[in-house]
């Protein structure tokens, strides 16, 4: 227990921990606008974009100064979505072909960059390519301060504009009918999101930046009915990620946190695939057993009332290994469940043996009910 | 649902800027008024050359062959598109003036129906003009979007996810969205797209009585079978205005054949000789939905324009 307390209380795991959990609402926040806008590839865009930025901060600082260093990022990733929306507003290439093509030349010229300082031998360098896949350990109190306030910009932008957000991620052309800037909104929220990529460099690094954007979104879509609880719920997810993946990494020593943040985040979104109510696979495949059970039952019933009808003998009873052979698989376990339900009986038929089931007063209810319903359905 | 002039005074939101304007009019205008309308997507001109005038309290069709530029010109007049040359009023104003008065209904397919919201929530969408900057719907857009919902016949579904809509449901909410504008003129690409006859009927009588009630709604639309019996104004386009006007005037075979080329076969045997089927749901003139009944009528709109 005293363990667990000074784990907790350890100065650089707080910091980490505290770090990640920022860095989860600023991206769950943003990236659900990014997802719903079929853009899962701008937070890829964006953070690969930032490499270059990286490295010219460091050439411009001269060191591995981190506020250059982010500056550096924030611009060449503002650029690269730039660049993107030029490209989609002012050619014909689709959005997706846009941000591919962004985010190859800007990560391209990054990694022309890098090679370059790592040839000019400068002592300096040994931290630049952490950037790729982050380094958690290295933050500071300080760098939490700055975090926290770009994502306090951010939540706030998004609260004031949120009726603006909603609809132009919705549906833009009314939007822009309605009189909203729908270009200023949609490079608003661009921005956001490279605002968000640089938030989560140190953390998680260039590489697998993208996923902190796309997948606590991702995972919130499964379960939610409405933007604001998908809004929140995303939030959660990057929160629970981003903590989770601090905590593991400080209690396996040697284990990336960056990488182990990812995991958890994807974990999530496998979790809400499955178990989501819904839209998960897990209950829409019990949504589908139950439905052909029931209509088994009902066609048992059917068979049974037609016997009765042709017998004349509302109490007609049918033998079950009859019904077997005509419904081609054991009906036992249906009969069993339909007597549960009060809608057949067993009954005794001298002198002849086996199972034998009639309808009750339900049952015969039951089944012209479906039946018409039928009939109803195929005129 | 027309709006007393004292509630449009009222009206604020993204338009409101130039709301007294629109009050000194004082010469009947032009519905839409379109001049030299040239449309370009990479050089390629959309549209060219048009020139079009709607009369207020129409219901107008605009008729033409895919990739006509139907859309695109109703994007052209409600400013979504910029056009290369051209020049566009709604009653008498630009459109950045009369926003408040018109209403739209987009292309079903152009949006993603699997956005996480319910069938309440994006009619309500259609009053965020006028809630403006900074404000969340209240209870009096609330309870205005569920009148529209039941004008449209959709009130049991307002707690529905939009991805669990039929096509033609997907339809009647967009239509309720423009209802909650209440608008002077209405634009709709395609309402009758993909549903079904039922919903076409009600649609139809929905637009019809909007029309009775002095509103003009100009509709693209793509089924030649129908023109005649729903619309009393039409427009055929093809990258050009190939002719436009009173609908018994402009639906003749040549004017058809010039709007399709030879594309058409129905056109060369077609039905348009004989006489219009009977109006059924179309612009006979009436109420039409039971909602509408009540705060709909032509006096009120003349003071509202
Ligand atoms: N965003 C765009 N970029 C480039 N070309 C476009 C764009 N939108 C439309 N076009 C082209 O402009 C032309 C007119 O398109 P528009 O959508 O206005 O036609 P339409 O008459 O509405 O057709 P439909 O009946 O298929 O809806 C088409 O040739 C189309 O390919
Ligand atoms: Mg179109």
């Amino acid at each position: 227990m005293s363990g667990l307390l000074a784990f907790l209380s350890d100065y650089t795991i707080q910091n980490v921990a505290l770090g990640a959990a920022i860095l989860g609402v600023i991206s769950g926040v943003l990236g659900c606008f990014a997802v719903l806008r079929q853009q899962s590839l701008l937070g890829d865009t964006l953070s690969h974009a930032a490499l270059p930025g990286i490295c010219l901060g460091f050439i411009f600082a001269g060191t591995r100064e981190l506020s250059a260093i982010l500056a550096g990022a924030l611009l060449t990733g503002i650029l690269a979505a730039l660049f993107m929306l030029a490209l989609s507003r002012r050619t014909r290439l689709k959005t997706d072909a846009a941000l591919g093509i962004s985010l190859s030349v800007f990560f391209a010229i990054g990694i022309v960059l890098l090679t370059y300082i790592q040839g000019t031998g400068n002592a300096a360098q040994g931290g630049l390519d952490t950037f790729l896949f982050g380094q958690a350990a290295a933050i500071l109190r300080s760098d939490i301060y700055v975090m926290g306030t770009i994502t306090l910009i951010g939540l706030g932008l998004v609260l004031a504009f949120w009726k603006e957000f909603k609809l132009v991620t919705f549906d833009p052309g009314f939007a822009g009918s309605l009189g909203m800037p729908v270009t200023v909104v949609e490079t608003a929220l661009t921005l956001l999101i490279a605002l968000a990529v640089v938030v989560g460099l140190q953390m998680v690094g260039v590489v697998l930046m993208a996923a902190m954007v796309i997948a606590p979104a991702a995972a919130a879509r499964q379960w939610v009915r409405s933007l604001e609880a998908m809004v929140i719920l995303s939030a959660l997810m990057g929160i629970i990620a981003g903590v989770s993946g601090a905590l593991v990494s400080a209690l396996a020593t040697g284990l990336a946190t960056g990488p182990l943040v990812v995991l958890a985040a994807s974990a999530l979104v496998l979790v809400s695939i499955f178990l989501a109510p819904e839209r998960g696979l897990l209950w829409s495949g019990l949504r589908r057993w139950r439905a052909e059970r029931h209509l088994r039952g009902r066609q048992v019933l059917a068979t049974m009332y037609e016997l009765a009808a042709a017998h004349d003998n509302p109490a007609y009873p049918a033998e079950q290994s009859m019904l077997d052979a005509y419904h081609g698989l054991g009906t036992g376990k249906v009969l069993h469940r339909l007597q549960g339900r009060g809608l057949v009986r067993r009954t005794t038929h001298m002198p002849q043996e086996g199972i034998h089931w009639e309808l009750t007063e339900d049952g015969r209810h039951e089944a012209r009910r479906s039946l018409a319903a039928l009939g109803k359905d195929e005129s | 649902m027309l709006m007393s002039p004292s509630s449009r005074r009222r009206r604020q939101g993204y338009a409101a800027a130039a709301r007294p304007a629109a009050a000194r009019l004082h010469e009947p205008r032009l519905a839409a008024h379109v001049e030299d309308l040239t449309v370009s997507y990479h050089d390629k001109p959309v549209l060219f050359d048009i020139d079009l005038n709607v009369p207020p309290g129409v219901m107008c069709a605009i008729v033409g062959p895919n990739g006509a530029g139907k859309s695109t010109l109703i994007k052209a007049i409600l400013g979504l598109v910029k056009p290369t040359s051209g020049h566009i009023t709604l009653h008498g104003l630009p459109y950045r003036q009369v926003r408040a008065r018109v209403g739209y209904v987009p292309q079903r397919s152009t949006v993603d129906w699997d956005f996480p919201t319910t069938v309440h929530d994006v009619v309500t969408m259609g009053l965020y003009g006028q809630i403006g900057w900074f404000k969340r719907p209240g209870r009096r857009e609330r309870e205005k979007a569920s009148e529209a919902l039941k004008m449209v016949g959709m009130q049991d579904f307002a707690r529905r996810q939009i991805s669990q809509l039929s096509g033609g449901q997907q339809q009647r909410v967009f239509l309720a969205r423009a209802l909650v504008q209440e608008a002077d003129v209405y634009f709709l690409d395609e309402p009758m797209a993909g549903v079904d006859a039922t919903t076409e009927r009600a649609i139809v009588k929905i637009l019809g009585a909007l029309r009775d009630a002095g509103k003009t709604v100009i509709v693209v639309h793509h089924d030649l079978q129908t023109v005649r019996s729903y619309f009393d104004w039409l427009v055929l386009l093809n990258v050009r205005v190939i002719a436009q006007g009173p609908v018994d005037d402009i639906y003749t075979a040549d004017n058809l054949r010039a709007t399709y080329g030879g594309q058409i076969a129905l056109l060369e045997h077609g039905d348009f000789t004989r006489p219009a089927p009977a109006p059924g749901p179309g612009p006979a003139p009436g109420p039409g939905f039971d909602a509408q009944k009540e705060d709909a009528g032509p006096p009120q709109a003349a003071e509202a324009r």
